[in-house]
């Protein structure tokens, strides 16, 4: 074990995977009510998390629920009292909760859930890729995509902060990739007194159901009103990107890690640039060694942050890139761009006036490997096809069947 | 917890309103009749969660509200979901000194009979088996009233809804009503009670009961709604009377596994009485109306056995 000299807060090495780490960012948040349902490959949060109740790690109640929809149903109704809450889900368990994901942001409650990542049935897959994340875009949660275990800790602490905030109060996802990550033990650094976390997140009031001040939670809404108070909710996400860069900003101070909504690698005097989102990202960036060391100028991107999507940082980040490549794990069927990332992607940067040749690539489904060759080959392949690459839509790579010429 | 520690009569009843009026239930609705009730026995120290349902769309009309008490409405199945993390998030926040511990604050849940019996049943038998302290009150009007009185677990036998006609092969519901209370009951629960607003004394010592306890309990309640049965507003109470009279709704408790009738009935009347002055049953036939009178008998028979005596007694009328 060591200590991380370079930050404000003392803090230990430890070797975990993904899912312990979420569950240790959640016992040093000081969690009050946890409540999941089996579902691979997410168990393994709320296995850890209640060990941790059972030695007294953590001073919490875990609800064991009979389904995803009352996972979520019961850390509303314990968020409404005044609880700090906590949730995990992967795959269909997440689509099972749909109904209620709208329901918890419309009622502005600073709810936390953790995905690890996972392919939807039918044909029933257990491994990774990114459709059922992809599938709850639209229902106002704030979404960061995590590509390390450290990430995934830093990422649950700052989505408390955030969701908290008497600004926002809106939900929070924090995602990575299941198995790939959520199986996979990496080191990470965390504090050694859970104080310090806790100082950064200070019990803030909110409207609560108190008996000695009633109010009416969840009432129905004729059409004079529903459109501003969904207005709202528009505008407290916008102004998310706001408290989120504040909060990176107290966690570099804090803990000593920089985080950005777009991160990236080697960008700056890159000629192709290659977007992508999730533990990919490491693949990727040996992939972008790999083509230097052939002589292309390439760079990578990751994003970490979903909803909001961060339309500016992308922006600056392209500017000077001619071609751009986006990877996506998530298939949005009869789009006109079937990658959901790619997509969005397009029409940010139309917004931000920038239009870089693009061509959108859809790997990893199902859990199928993406390697450092795969990449390297995207990459050839995006500029072999030029302008005509986005004429075909998506590009299914590595797909039998699919022939793109 | 309230007050109240003993209801004799409607003196005892304390005379505040914690549903305040404006609400927009149906004229003659009985669902406010057992609102009103239930709060004055719960008091101001009381949380209610409300299903989707009649009531919780009449009122809430944002920006107003009728409820005196915290309210919440999330979703239509999942109202006990919603109660159970409340009861533990306040147990919770108590034991941290989040919240004054001494305070003892009833979690009531307000669902219909789709909220219930259907959709929401799933996540009751969850709360119920996990053993929170939450009296979850079922309001039971034997249709989905909201949506525009369809068919639900709750329909009795032969009735009519917008999606069981009388028409010549189908002969309204053509399946009796889910012993729902019974169901609950088989959770072992320390309180499970069926009560009615016709006997609304009864009714209030069942809901002073179900917040005594330590741990689920559960009050069905009939509620008689003239929009959905198709009856003049004005007998509301008459109608929930003639259920108890003819047997076809019976007002029983189940305290810690002992079964007890607490409204008996001496002689009954023939469920014609009851049928007859409900619009849904309009069309039943004589055999029709025989088939349900013979349902009931043979229910009747059960109950005098469980209760181990002749509690509901012979038909007279």
């Amino acid at each position: 074990m060591e200590t991380k000299l370079e930050s404000r807060v003392r803090q230990t090495r430890v070797i975990l995977n993904s899912n312990y780490a979420a569950a240790y960012a959640v016992r040093d948040a000081d969690v009050d009510v946890i409540s999941a349902y089996p579902i691979t490959p997410q168990t393994g949060v709320v296995e850890k998390l209640s060990e941790m109740i059972a030695e007294g790690e953590l001073d919490a109640e875990m609800i064991h629920v009979e389904s995803e929809h009352s996972a979520l149903s019961a850390i509303i109704g314990a968020s409404a009292v005044g609880a700090r809450v906590f949730t995990a889900t992967s795959s269909q368990g997440l689509e099972y909760m749909h109904e209620v994901l709208h329901i918890a942001s419309g009622m502005r409650l600073p709810l936390v859930m953790a995905i690890a990542t996972r392919a939807l049935s039918a044909p029933i897959s257990i491994w990774n890729d990114y459709s059922d994340l992809m599938n709850v875009r639209d229902t106002s949660w704030i979404t960061f995509i995590a590509s390390t275990a450290q990430e995934v800790y830093d990422s649950i602490i700052e989505a408390y902060m955030v969701s908290e905030d008497p600004r926002i109060l809106l939900p929070s996802i924090v995602a990575y990739d299941g198995f790939w990550m959520s199986h996979t033990y990496e080191p990470l650094y965390i504090p050694e007194d859970r104080k310090t976390v806790l100082e950064m997140l200070p019990r803030r009031p909110r409207y609560t159901l108190d008996p000695d001040n009633p109010i009416t939670m969840g009432s129905i809404v004729n059409p004079d009103w529903y459109y501003e108070i969904k207005y709202q909710q528009v505008e407290a996400m916008k102004e998310a990107y706001r408290v989120i860069r504040e909060a990176d900003a107290k966690i570099e101070e804090n803990l000593g890690r920089v985080y950005k909504p777009v991160e990236s690698y080697l960008a700056e005097d890159s000629e192709i640039l290659v977007l992508t989102y999730g533990g990919i990202y490491g693949t990727l960036q040996t992939a972008v060694d790999l083509l230097r060391s052939e002589g292309l100028k390439v760079g990578a991107l990751r994003l970490r942050l979903w909803r909001p999507f961060p339309a500016r940082d992308l922006k600056t980040l392209v500017e000077d890139a001619k071609t751009l490549i986006v990877v996506d794990r998530a298939i949005s069927y009869g789009a006109s761009i079937e990658g959901p990332v790619a997509l969005e992607t397009i029409a940010a940067l139309y917004r931000e006036g920038l239009y870089p040749t693009i061509a959108s690539f859809i790997a990893g489904i199902g859990g199928r490997p993406v390697s450092e060759d795969d990449f390297r080959d995207m990459v050839k392949k995006a500029l072999e096809l030029g302008e005509r690459a986005l004429k075909i839509g998506s590009i299914h790579w590595g797909v039998r069947g699919a022939e793109y010429e | 917890m309230s007050s109240i520690y003993r209801i004799r009569g409607v003196r005892d009843l304390p005379r505040e309103e914690l549903f305040a009026p404006g609400h927009g239930l149906c004229a003659g609705c009985t669902a406010g009749t057992v609102i009103r009730h239930l709060l004055k026995i719960s008091g101001r120290n009381t949380i209610v969660v409300n299903a989707t349902n009649c009531v919780e769309v009449s009122t809430t009309m944002y920006p107003y509200t009728s409820w005196r008490v915290p309210w919440i409405h999330v979703a239509f199945e999942n109202a006990a979901a919603v109660a159970s993390g409340i009861e533990t998030a306040l147990r919770v926040m108590a034991r941290k000194g989040l919240i004054d511990p001494n305070k003892r604050i009833n979690i009531v849940v307000l669902a219909g009979d789709g909220g219930t019996y259907d959709i929401g049943l799933q996540a009751l038998s969850g709360m119920l088996e996990r053993g929170h302290r939450v009296m979850y009150v079922l309001y039971d009007n034997e249709a989905y009233m909201n949506t525009g009185i369809q068919r639900s677990g709750s329909t009795p036998l032969h009735a009519w809804t917008t999606t069981t006609p009388v028409g010549k092969v189908l002969r309204g519901k053509m399946q009796p009503k889910k012993p729902i209370a019974e169901i609950v009951a088989a959770h072992r629960i320390p309180y499970v009670a069926t009560a009615n607003i016709a006997y609304p004394i009864d009714m209030d010592q069942k809901f002073l009961k179900g917040l005594q306890v330590e741990g689920p309990s559960f009050i069905h309640v009939l509620q008689p709604c003239p929009t959905g049965w198709r009856f003049d507003p004005r007998y509301g109470i008459e109608v929930g009377r003639l259920a108890v009279e003819t047997a076809m709704w019976i007002n029983w408790e189940i305290t810690m596994g002992d079964f007890k009738v607490t409204v008996r009935v001496p002689k009954r009347k023939h469920v014609k009485h009851y049928l007859r002055i409900q619009g849904r049953f309009r069309d039943l036939s004589e055999e029709e109306i025989e088939e349900i009178q013979e349902l009931i008998n043979k229910e009747v028979e059960r109950i005098n056995r469980m209760a181990g005596e002749e509690v509901i007694g012979p038909l007279a009328e």
